[in-house]
């Protein structure tokens, strides 16, 4: 269990993280989705520890991370690929780390073992690929058995199999009772993996909640109508309360009421219907909608209009 | 009978947690092939110039005139490759800071252990331990081996005589604590180019800068600068005496030097982001 109460952190003159409260409950995958500088990495920096928060506190399993006595056993991170000396072996930094928390021999050949990099384990961290790095950083946090663990975009530079394997992993640890806590700028990743989400934009929180309702709250959930009458459907939906609007010369787009009720009400005004279909957005249009306004760095394509949301 | 034993888990955990320290950065300093790489230029430096002083003063001696006669101090002569190992000690200690920053190790290091000052409070007590060891078994071999190299009618130094053991051990203790400074001087400065430029210019470049200023303002300043001091360490015949510490006044304000850097890098290091 992570609790992040109203953290908040400022760089000279930018503010990274503005009043950021959130959990990450166990037995579930919390996906921690923003674009790139919205502050994802510098939260998780605070909760383990590596910076200060200017304001607000974190507590893994109800205490501080510096007041854990053997945090790997408790807090388990990947945070950044191949942040390991290039001239040291995998299996002498698995092993240091080990050591400062009395972790034993047996264990770090274990966790090689099951990231798959047993048989390197002696050949020196420098002339590993990205994806042996990532796994690498994989065995480190999974060292001390921990019931928390962090993953800072694990699937960097894996291969297709490395990311089925990792989405497995997530998933196992999760449905082992841990709390398991994912960044990603991949929607598609989260759709996938993650029961929860947690998203945030130039540092502040945006949304919070399982991933279906975030979908269903922000691109939201909305009927399609179209039919030979449709200033009169409008008047009729708009008295119910839905909220209407038209979707180019010859289709609705109906907030507010679900496909039976517009059904329902249209037969009970005596108007034709040609269509009436519940449309759901995906994740990523969910995220896009949600968080364009919060993008730090738009990229442009020469005489593409950016496309709006349908 | 029962004897009700509570082990004192508070205090043992925290002693098991100190040597589990230990151990662990053990392993980080023994792992990575700079450490014996700069040992191993150390041990060849101290080694060949104590070998290449002692085989040239045998050989020029009959050159020498009566001053250089009186004043030749075989001890400090053989001890002169320690200058040279003294900067390279300096790359050790700085890398054993910064490499963590340079790679990003320091996140993985504190993440496990965060209680910052322990940290670098054991990579202190094993490069200074590392340190001192590597320098004393170096002048006690560049002692010995020059000696032997010496050759009558040129003098050679025995430890039995007086001022010679305390300049030979004096060799290494210099050694042990440039290596603090050094690893001090990195926890500051976190940037092993930078840290190594600020240790060389602190030994090498500050008293060249100090000599070209008038000598009634350099000179006071002058016997606080650590190849000053060491010069006096290893020596057994100084020349003037008024204008230099004592030997182990000398390694005391080596000590401090060492101490002022470790417990700045200390405190930044609990104060700043990692």
């Amino acid at each position: 269990m992570i609790e992040v109460r109203e953290l908040t952190k400022q760089y000279r003159d930018t503010v990274a993280v503005r009043d950021l409260s959130f959990e990450v409950p166990p037995g579930v995958v919390t996906g921690f989705l923003g674009p790139n500088g919205s502050g994802k990495s510098t939260t998780m920096r605070m909760i383990m520890g590596l910076d200060r928060p200017d304001h607000g506190s974190v507590a893994i399993n109800g205490r501080a991370y510096h007041d854990l006595a053997h945090p790997l056993r408790e807090v388990g991170a990947l945070l950044e690929a191949k942040a390991i000396h290039p001239g040291r072996s995998a299996y002498h930094h698995i092993q240091y780390l080990a050591e400062t928390n009395g972790i034993s021999r047996h264990r770090v050949d274990e966790v090689l073992d099951m990231v798959g990099l047993g048989d390197v384990a002696r050949r020196r961290v420098g002339k590993f690929s990205l994806g042996m790095g990532q796994r690498l950083g994989i065995a480190a946090a999974l060292l001390g058995d921990p019931g928390v663990l962090l993953f800072d975009e694990p699937i960097n530079g894996l291969d297709p199999e490395g990311i089925l394997w990792v989405r497995n992993l997530l998933k196992g640890l999760a449905a082992e009772g841990r709390s398991v806590f994912v960044s990603s700028h991949l929607m598609s990743e989260m759709a996938l993996t993650a029961d929860r989400l947690v998203v945030i934009g130039r540092g502040a929180l945006i949304s919070e909640g399982t991933v279906d309702d975030f979908i269903a709250e922000t691109a939201g959930t909305f009927v399609r109508v179209r039919g030979p009458r449709l200033a009169d459907i409008t008047g009729v939906l708009e008295r119910e309360g839905a909220n209407v609007v038209a979707e180019g010369d010859d289709a609705l787009a109906v907030h507010g009421l679900d496909a039976a009720a517009i059904g329902e009400l249209a037969a009970a005004a005596r108007l034709v219907l040609h269509e009436l279909s519940p449309q759901t957005a995906s994740l990523e249009e969910a995220f896009m909608s949600l968080t364009r306004d919060s993008v730090e760095y738009h990229g442009r394509t020469t005489d593409v209009p950016v496309p709006t949301a349908k | 009978m029962t004897t009700l034993t509570i082990p004192p888990t508070h205090t043992s955990s925290a002693t098991a947690g100190r040597s589990h320290l230990l151990r662990a950065e053990w392993t980080k300093l023994r792992t990575v092939r700079s450490t014996w790489w700069t040992l191993f230029a150390m041990a060849v430096v101290t080694l060949g110039v104590a070998a290449i002083a002692g085989a040239t003063v045998s050989h020029n001696w009959h050159t020498f005139n009566v001053i250089q006669r009186a004043t030749f101090d075989p001890t400090g002569i053989t001890l002169k490759g320690l200058l040279f190992s003294q900067l390279i000690i300096g790359v050790l200690g700085v890398l054993v800071m910064s490499a963590e920053y340079g790679t990003g190790t320091i996140r993985s290091t504190l993440a496990a252990t965060p209680r910052r000052a322990r940290v670098l409070g054991a990579k202190a007590a094993l490069v200074g331990a590392l340190a001192l060891v590597a320098g004393e078994v170096l002048s006690f071999g560049a002692f010995l081996l020059g000696q032997g190299l010496l050759r009558h009618p040129a003098p050679h130094a025995l430890l039995s005589q007086p001022g010679v053991l305390r300049a030979v051990v004096g060799g290494g203790v210099v050694i042990g604590l440039l290596g603090l400074l050094a690893l001090g001087i990195a926890a500051i400065i976190r940037h092993s180019a930078g840290a190594i430029t600020t240790y060389v210019g602190l030994l090498l470049v500050v008293p060249i800068i100090l000599q070209t200023l008038p000598s009634s303002f350099s000179q006071p300043i002058l016997k606080f600068m650590p190849f000053h001091i060491s010069d006096v360490m290893t020596s057994v015949v100084t020349a003037g005496q008024g204008s230099s510490l004592s030997p182990w006044a000398g390694a005391g304000v080596l000590a401090l030097y060492a101490a002022v850097a470790l417990g700045v890098g200390g405190y930044l290091l609990v104060r700043r982001d990692a």
